[in-house]
């Protein structure tokens, strides 16, 4: 630096055109900039799930009490999930079903452990604007098509939870799940 | 350069002149705010001060997102907060000594007033407005300490509230009015949690009064005498500069506690969950309120005690009439300064004194300490405002300067 013009004063000019005070303003600016998203971000952050609500990320369950036809909504991570023990008929017409006629197409065969097709797993959540289908009680309207129906807007879904009819996007969510032995279930 | 006004600029002046919002700031604590050229150091703690109330909101909107204001669960969710919400344990330590670094601020800035006359003529309205800041902040201070329903929590407001108690006849129902039942409990914890939420924003508002009144007849300085606008210069850059480095000095201390010492200035029975059933054997407010607790302490009658203490605040608001001295900074002031160096010390044996047994010297110390507090007020003001010759004052802030140079 020794070699660059003398007389360098706060006011001279460098070859850009900028002062040695321009040069001080700006990196100030940048520093404080830096600073102040630094002191932002744990803010932001301690609204996102803290290590107790991750915590809870697990429920396990037992399908030994399920009857063939039944339907039970259990709770993970405070939202439902719904199980199924689906009768013969309903996996058939789940595996039956055109790809051309769904909206999302997937097979029964991807939404099921292999092995247990009669359990079908999957979050109880509308894919439109989040309500809870009707279809797991024994009295619920299970829409046109013998799966879920939601009462919020009428999204329908069918014996694989795949969206058939209605305003909803996507098929119901399978959430991760693992069988820990014949009848437990974990999910999460 | 093009004389063509940008589309931005245009955009900018169309809005500026249906509401002058940069022009207001601008006025307010920029570029068109003249403030006296020879300000020193002790003029940063204003704007320090605006800072911690910005940072004490923050932390605290953020707090109380993951704080349960209930009897049984609030001391839990502290130490969720502590251990389980993300950065949680920064934000309540930056939070909790924020308020620490808020008074020290505070207490500077008071000081600071004291030592250069900011209370005379004619600044008396901006005086009151920062005593009001100051009772507020003890309020909230008070009430926030409260939140963590822990032993010297739940023990300092049974004995704060209880101060309201020496009243004659009025005293114990309002008493159960600040309760909410027959002792500190859940309805106490539900309203503290209410106002200490609500005041820091009655304090913002106090605020914009303070600088307000600052703005009519412009910041004091050292010298204490007014500023010709030629010894003036622009708040912005000069000010905020300034202000800026200072900041940036008093940023490292207060992250150094927050970060390696956050518990020093705590009382650890505050980590024991609230018990109506046993009182620590030794309570003690937090350090700022301790000169004070220790005026309550010093006098043996539980009226004259509560009286003597909030009356050392309340004084406060007729100091600008005590001091019969025109002179504002204590610079030219032989006789005065001696005794405002005596009565910082005051202050600072009296805080002693309120950290101890109320038994033996400290004891004797505070009822000397709290006698010399109001002696200062009453009978020193007066009387050496009276009685003292004031060294020969410049005739403007540039004058001493050119004199030196000739």
């Amino acid at each position: 630096m020794a070699n660059m013009a003398p007389a360098h004063t706060p006011e001279s000019t460098g070859a850009d055109g900028e002062t040695r005070r321009d040069f001080l303003l700006h990196t100030t600016v940048a520093f404080g900039a830096v600073g102040t998203a630094m002191a932002v971000w744990p803010l932001i952050s301690s609204m996102n799930p803290a290590a107790d609500t991750l915590a809870l990320s697990t429920t396990e369950f037992n399908l030994g009490g399920l009857q063939e036809g039944q339907a039970v909504t259990i709770v993970w991570r405070g939202k439902p999930v719904f199980v199924r023990y689906r009768t013969p008929a309903e996996i058939e017409a789940a595996r039956n079903t055109p790809m051309n006629d769904l909206v999302e197409p997937a097979k029964d065969e991807d939404r099921v452990k292999k092995g247990k097709e009669k359990y079908l797993i999957l979050v109880g959540v509308c894919t439109h604007l989040g309500c809870i289908p009707l279809g797991t009680k024994a009295m619920d309207a299970r829409g046109d098509f013998g799966g879920w129906f939601c009462p919020c807007h009428g999204s329908h879904y069918d014996t694989s939870g795949r969206i058939r009819k209605g305003p909803a996007p996507e098929n119901l969510k399978v959430p991760p799940y693992q069988f820990l032995d014949d009848t437990t279930v974990r999910i999460g | 350069m093009s004389t063509e006004k940008s589309v931005w600029r245009r955009a900018f002046e169309w809005h500026e002149a249906r509401l002058p919002l940069v022009s207001f700031i601008d006025n307010s604590v920029g570029s068109k705010y003249p403030a006296p050229k020879n300000l020193n150091y002790f003029w940063n703690f204003g704007s320090l001060a605006g800072f911690m109330l910005v940072t004490m909101i923050l932390t605290g909107i953020f707090l109380a997102m993951n704080y349960t204001p209930h009897k049984d669960m609030a001391f839990d969710s502290v130490e969720r907060i502590m251990r389980d919400v993300n950065f949680g344990w920064l934000i309540r330590y930056m939070h909790a000594n924020g308020a620490s670094f808020f008074f020290i601020v505070v207490y500077i800035h008071i000081f600071r007033g004291l030592y250069y006359g900011s209370y005379k003529a004619p600044r008396e309205v901006l005086w009151w407005m920062g005593i009001l800041i100051f009772l507020a902040m003890m309020a909230t201070a008070f009430m926030g300490y409260v939140l963590p329903w822990g032993q010297m929590s739940f023990w300092g407001a049974t004995v704060i509230t209880n101060l309201f108690s020496a009243l004659p006849i009025i005293g114990e129902p309002i008493v159960t009015f600040l309760w909410g039942g027959f002792g500190v409990d859940n309805p106490t914890l539900n309203r503290f949690f209410s106002l200490h939420y609500l005041l820091p924003f009655v304090i913002v508002g106090l605020v914009v009064f303070h600088i307000w009144a600052l703005h009519i007849p412009g910041s004091n300085n050292p010298l204490g005498i007014e500023a010709a606008p030629a010894d003036k210069i622009p708040f912005h850059p000069y000010y905020t500069a300034k202000d800026a480095f200072g900041l940036g000095v008093f940023l490292l201390v207060y992250f150094a506690i927050v970060f390696w010492y956050p518990n020093i200035l705590g009382d650890p029975l505050n980590y024991v969950v609230a018990n109506p059933l046993v009182t620590p054997t030794h309570i003690v407010p937090e350090w700022y309120f301790l000169p004070f607790y220790a005026i309550l302490r010093a006098i043996p009658d539980k009226l004259l005690g509560v009286l003597a203490m909030f009356g050392a605040i309340l004084v406060l608001f007729v100091l600008p009439w005590l001091d019969t001295s025109r002179v504002r900074s204590a610079n030219f002031r032989p006789w005065f300064r001696v005794f405002f160096w005596l009565f910082f010390i005051n202050g600072l044996v009296l805080g002693w004194c309120g950290s101890q047994l109320p038994e033996g010297l400290p004891l004797v110390l505070g009822r000397v300490c709290t006698f010399y507090y109001f002696f200062f007020f009453f009978v020193i003001m007066p009387v050496v405002g009276w009685m003292e010759t004031p060294k020969p004052l410049p005739a403007s802030i540039s004058s001493p300067v050119m004199k030196a140079a000739e």
